[in-house]
């Protein structure tokens, strides 16, 4: 199996799915010849040529608008959005259109693309080019959610949405784009939808992360075993729907609930997550659950290592928890 | 089931030499020459008298020197951040005509409404230098207290707006900002830059709409510097020019040499006195090039051979502008290198102050958020202060 870091493994995965399936087009703002502004779609402009690797004016309300136009022709679109923090023009066709084609059209119209887009911080990029706006889209009914945290779940996870009926919002974490690596599978590799993974098992706390927090989470699991607790790290993997099955059995377990998100504290995912637990687990419970997270301001530039929850956050919380 | 094909494959259409076929180039910033494009400043500095905007020969320096400190200080912060000590710049290497030129037009009582590569513009309008600096270092004294990315300033006082990165929000804020002006009878106009980039943005459509519609004493800057970072300005629009949008919306529009500072300032102060007297808003599209990367973060040689450059760097805006000054007031290579020197040192003792700074307090980052703080912001405050601190406080 060949070692890719994050940005080779999604370029193989949309590399294998346009040669098998003509319907696949990309388009988006710097993704033609030069491979997008991160080198994710390096070199398919030259192996599939200007009709399936399209740079676009600069307008992301035209660039989903007109995917989701191909969508309904037939045609298969992975648009890319520069940023996250620049998807908000397309806000309108994402919420308004996309989400509800298949609904408000009695299942005439299914309109289906996945949107690829880098999110969270820790490239110093400041508000506009840090935030997760993972919340905005999964309190949309119709979009599904998906952030992976390694090359071969990326590339897996980026299949299965080009494949699967729903419009898939596809976050990539731009902070671990070169530093994740890891064996990918060659050729045709799916990771279902909406399946966790436990990333490490442990009986003492269950803590809950995505994206490029699994690290910050599994450093301040591994600190938290030398003093002798043991957590259990869950990746969610797929945002919405979520595996709720997995996270509510190791709850049952753990009896302590933990989750981390970069994004801001309130009614984030998050806050959805420890609702379900509740719901889901109380009786099980041993402590109140926490939600280790970024702050309820916007993104900062020179204070970002303190507006992350990195594991310096994550552990004191890890021990609080285990103590209660 | 073919689109029209597109290559970025192909030499530049160069100002006086062949031309490829018109029909596929004839908007590109290249195209200099054609006949609708305001120009003064001729090759050989001598001033075409058609349009010569008529400066004093003290304004005409006090321009080259804010170019060329603009120029200078592109080239410093471009190594400071080379060596990781600021975390990224965008400079307007190649624009600096551009840019001074049309700030120069504006008065005290008007009004700019920034892109993000007008540091120039800023600077021009009082901007101290010190406080730009400290921008770029994210540090406690900027005054945007860390919180963007460096090059994302503010200046009040100066009548400067916000600088924001996501692209043409600033151009329907600076309509809006115009029109208000407008309807309390205060006589100043407003002028907004973006690239040719954002003219595909809604904004854009959005704002000359409206500034036709209710008349307003707005104008329209748009830097066509070729380039939106890899996208060439031909996957922009299939308009022949950028400066014709503007007959959709009623809105008149010029096309100027952006490159030869007499002819952007005299459009500018065109464009100035119209909405002063009252006739609304007026696009200008100026035409420069982009010579250097997007931004420290862009590495144009993935999209942009290095050969593609020697032409504009012909039109070297400065260049020009020195042979002008050579040639009127005999300008002499001691007087730049004075220039030089002067501008060294103030940006050389301008950072050595800005890196000393602390980082922005742990409280700053919970102001502003609201006018005051709610009980949760409260609490998270107090809540990161009694916690611990991470690794690289304060930035790498
Ligand atoms: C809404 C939005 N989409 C994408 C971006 C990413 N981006 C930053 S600058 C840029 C190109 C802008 O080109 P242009 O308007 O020509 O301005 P220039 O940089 O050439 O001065 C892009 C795509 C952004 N900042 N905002
Ligand atoms: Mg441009």
């Amino acid at each position: 199996m060949p070692q890719m870091n994050m940005v080779q493994a999604i370029n193989d995965a949309l590399r294998h799915e346009m040669r098998r399936d003509s319907r696949v087009v990309v388009l988006g703002e710097d993704v033609g010849k030069v491979g997008g502004v991160f080198r994710v779609t390096q070199g398919l402009f030259d192996e599939f040529g200007d009709d399936r690797v399209i740079d676009t004016p600069l307008s992301e309300n035209g660039i989903v608008g007109a995917a989701i136009g191909m969508a309904l022709y037939g045609l298969v679109p992975i648009p890319e959005i520069q940023f996250a923090d620049f998807i908000y023009p397309a806000y309108d066709q994402i919420v308004s259109e996309l989400a509800k084609y298949r609904y408000r059209s009695g299942g005439e119209y299914p309109s289906k693309l996945v949107i690829r887009t880098p999110v969270g911080g820790g490239i110093r990029g400041g508000h506009y080019h840090s935030q997760s706006p993972e919340a905005q889209f999964i309190h949309v009914p119709g979009l599904k959610v998906v952030c992976p945290s390694n090359p071969a779940d990326a590339k897996g996870l980026l299949l299965s949405s080009i494949r699967d009926p729903d419009p898939v919002l596809f976050f990539e974490p731009k902070r671990i784009y070169r530093a994740a690596k890891g064996d990918v599978p060659d050729g045709d590799y799916t990771v279902p939808l909406g399946q966790a993974k436990v990333v490490r098992p442990g009986w003492h706390v269950t803590l809950v992360v995505w994206g490029a927090m699994l690290y910050e989470a599994l450093d301040a699991a591994n600190q938290a075993a030398a003093q002798g607790i043991e957590c259990e790290v869950i990746d969610l993997r797929t945002l919405w729907p979520l595996d709720i099955d997995t996270v509510i059995e190791s709850v049952k377990r753990t009896g302590r609930f933990i989750v981390v998100h970069e994004a801001p504290k309130s009614c984030g995912l998050g806050a959805e997550l420890v609702a379900l637990v509740n719901e889901k687990a109380f009786l099980h419970l041993e402590a109140p659950p926490l939600r280790i997270t970024g702050f309820d301001t916007p993104f900062p530039y020179t204070l970002e290592n303190e507006y992350l929850p990195l594991s310096h956050r994550i552990l004191p919380a890890i021990l609080e928890m285990a103590r209660y | 089931m073919s689109t029209a094909t597109y290559s970025t494959d192909r030499p530049p259409n160069v100002s006086g030499a062949s031309l490829e076929p018109q029909a596929a180039v004839a908007r590109h910033p290249l195209d200099t020459c054609a006949d609708d494009v305001i120009k003064v400043l001729r090759d050989d500095g001598s001033l075409d008298p058609a349009h010569d905007p008529k400066l004093a020969p003290s304004e005409v320096i006090a321009l080259y020197r804010a170019m060329v400190r603009v120029r200078q200080l592109d080239e410093r912060l471009v190594a400071l951040q080379r060596q990781g000590r600021i975390g990224f710049h965008i400079g307007s290497l190649g624009e600096e005509a551009a840019v001074l030129g049309s700030v120069s037009a504006t008065r005290p009582q008007d009004w700019v409404f920034p892109c993000y590569r007008e540091f120039g513009a800023a600077l021009w309008r009082g901007l101290p230098l010190q406080r730009y600096i400290d921008n770029m270092f994210g540090n406690a004294n900027d005054t945007v207290k860390g919180r963007q990315m460096p090059d994302h300033y503010t200046y009040r006082e100066g009548h400067f707006g916000s600088v924001s990165s996501p692209i043409g929000t600033q151009i329907t804020q600076a309509v809006g900002f115009a029109w208000a002006a407008k309807l309390r009878r205060d006589e100043l106009a407003t002028l907004v830059y973006f690239g040719d980039g954002a003219t595909s943005s809604s904004d854009f459509h959005s704002a000359l709409n409206f500034a036709g519609v209710f008349k307003v004493p707005v104008v329209f800057f748009c830097r066509n510097n070729g380039w939106a970072i890899s996208v060439p300005t031909e996957r922009q629009t299939s308009s022949n020019t950028f400066a014709c949008k503007g007959v959709a919306y009623g809105v008149p529009a010029v096309r100027v040499d952006g490159n030869d500072l007499f002819a952007v300032v005299k459009v500018a102060r065109d464009a100035i006195a119209r909405a002063a007297r009252g006739e609304g808003a007026t696009l200008i599209e100026a035409m420069t090039y982009r010579l250097s990367g997007h931004s420290t973060s862009d590495d144009p040689k993935a999209y942009r051979p290095d050969a593609w450059l020697d032409p504009w760097r012909r039109l070297d805006p400065i260049e020009r502008l020195r042979r002008h000054l050579e040639r009127t007031q005999g300008w002499t290579e001691a007087q730049d290198r004075e220039i030089e020197v002067a501008v060294d040192a103030e940006v050389k003792a301008c950072i050595a102050v800005s890196e000393k700074v602390a980082p922005p307090s742990l409280d700053s980052m919970f102001e502003d958020v609201y006018a005051e703080p709610p009980w949760h912001l409260v609490e998270q405050r107090e809540q990161l202060k009694a916690g611990p601190r991470p690794k690289g406080h304060g930035g790498r």
